[in-house]
């Protein structure tokens, strides 16, 4: 019996840059929702992951929403963005919006996840080797 | 969102919580088509019991950022459910099944920017399946190892045969692997972070 047979494929050519906003527009986007890091839309921005940890800094102020106050709740230990996502029963991406509130209002910390990059960190994976091993 | 509030809200168990000094986390995907085991291999080697993330996306989002307010068209929803391994005291490592159909195939353009690499899971009895999502991985530069998930009343074909049918060349590692088996999967981990190590030493990892 022959199994059925595939064709391997290439790294594609870079993307183009995404375009850019209209002058002026506003951007009305609950997908990918950037973290405004106390300054105003032209500010740094830091991308939320699924495995972005997130720790809270304070308690639930009184003016805080249920939602929030959820979170705060939640993360009292480091817990990633996936894992409050998956407790609290909200989408990704409602889960980002919340996040990115509590981080304006510093109430939470963001811990950025490590990604694989062009220049790869041989120690972080043979850390992970040494953890797996010990399963 | 639409959160009530409830007092009842679920939560990480006491023994679910990661210790403070947590710095940070990286993720691992596994793809593989439906059925092929991607949850129970998440759940063999997770140290919490898998949970399930969701996100909701129209059809027409589908590529395209600026799916708001849009109704009318066709929304679905995706759910990957995912595994924590803690590494040290603080580096965790978060697994992440995923599905491998083309209509899924947006949640790679963002959610899974960044993973160290993928295991692709493959059922002998339906080898077609996995077919796009390794073309995906090789047209986005995302390094992947092959586990067969070796099912009692799958064909055998033997490895080289497979390889070939796979189109995959010498380096890239293929294991045999029963996923409810924790040290099965866990080998599976083990031969996608060796082979990526491998990569850093030939300095062929993009």
């Amino acid at each position: 019996m022959t199994p059925p047979r595939r064709q391997r494929r290439y790294p594609a050519p870079e993307p183009p840059p995404p375009a850019k906003p209209a002058k002026g527009g506003r951007q009305k986007n609950p997908e990918r929702l950037y973290v405004v890091a106390g300054a105003d839309e032209d500010g740094a921005r830091a991308a939320l992951d699924l495995v972005t940890l997130v720790v809270a800094r304070a308690d639930p102020p009184p003016s805080a929403t249920p939602e929030q106050a959820a979170v705060l709740r939640l993360c009292g230990a480091p817990l990633s963005v996936a894992e409050l996502s998956a407790y609290l029963n909200l989408p990704f991406s409602a889960m980002t919006v919340l996040i990115t509130e509590l981080l304006t209002a510093e109430l939470v910390q963001a811990r950025a996840p490590i990604v694989r990059q062009a220049l790869p960190d041989r120690s972080l994976l043979e850390a992970v080797m040494h953890g797996l091993q010990r399963l | 969102m639409d959160y009530n509030g409830s007092d009842t809200l679920p939560g990480p168990r006491a023994e679910d919580h990661l210790p403070h000094t947590a710095q940070a986390a990286a993720k691992i995907v596994i793809v593989g088509g439906f059925g092929v085991g991607k949850t129970t291999m998440v759940g063999s080697v997770s140290e919490i019991r898998p949970l399930t993330t969701e996100e909701t996306m129209t059809q027409a989002g589908i590529g395209i950022d600026d799916n708001y307010g849009s109704e009318s068209k066709t929304a679905t929803t995706v759910a990957m459910d995912f595994g924590r391994i803690s590494i040290t005291d603080q580096l965790v490592l978060y697994l992440f099944g995923t599905p491998g159909q083309q209509r899924f195939w947006f949640l790679w353009n963002g959610l899974f920017e960044g993973a160290l690499g993928a295991v692709v899971l493959v059922d002998t009895r339906r080898l077609e399946v996995s077919f796009d999502v390794m073309g995906r991985l090789e047209e986005r530069g995302v390094p992947f190892v092959v586990a067969i998930n070796s099912f009692p009343d799958a064909p055998s074909y033997p490895l080289p045969e497979l390889r070939s049918a796979l189109d995959l060349s010498e380096e890239i590692p293929m294991v045999e692997c029963d996923v409810r088996r924790r040290a099965s999967s866990r080998d599976v981990l083990l031969t996608l972070m060796r082979y990526l190590h491998s990569l850093t030493m030939t300095g062929s990892l993009r």
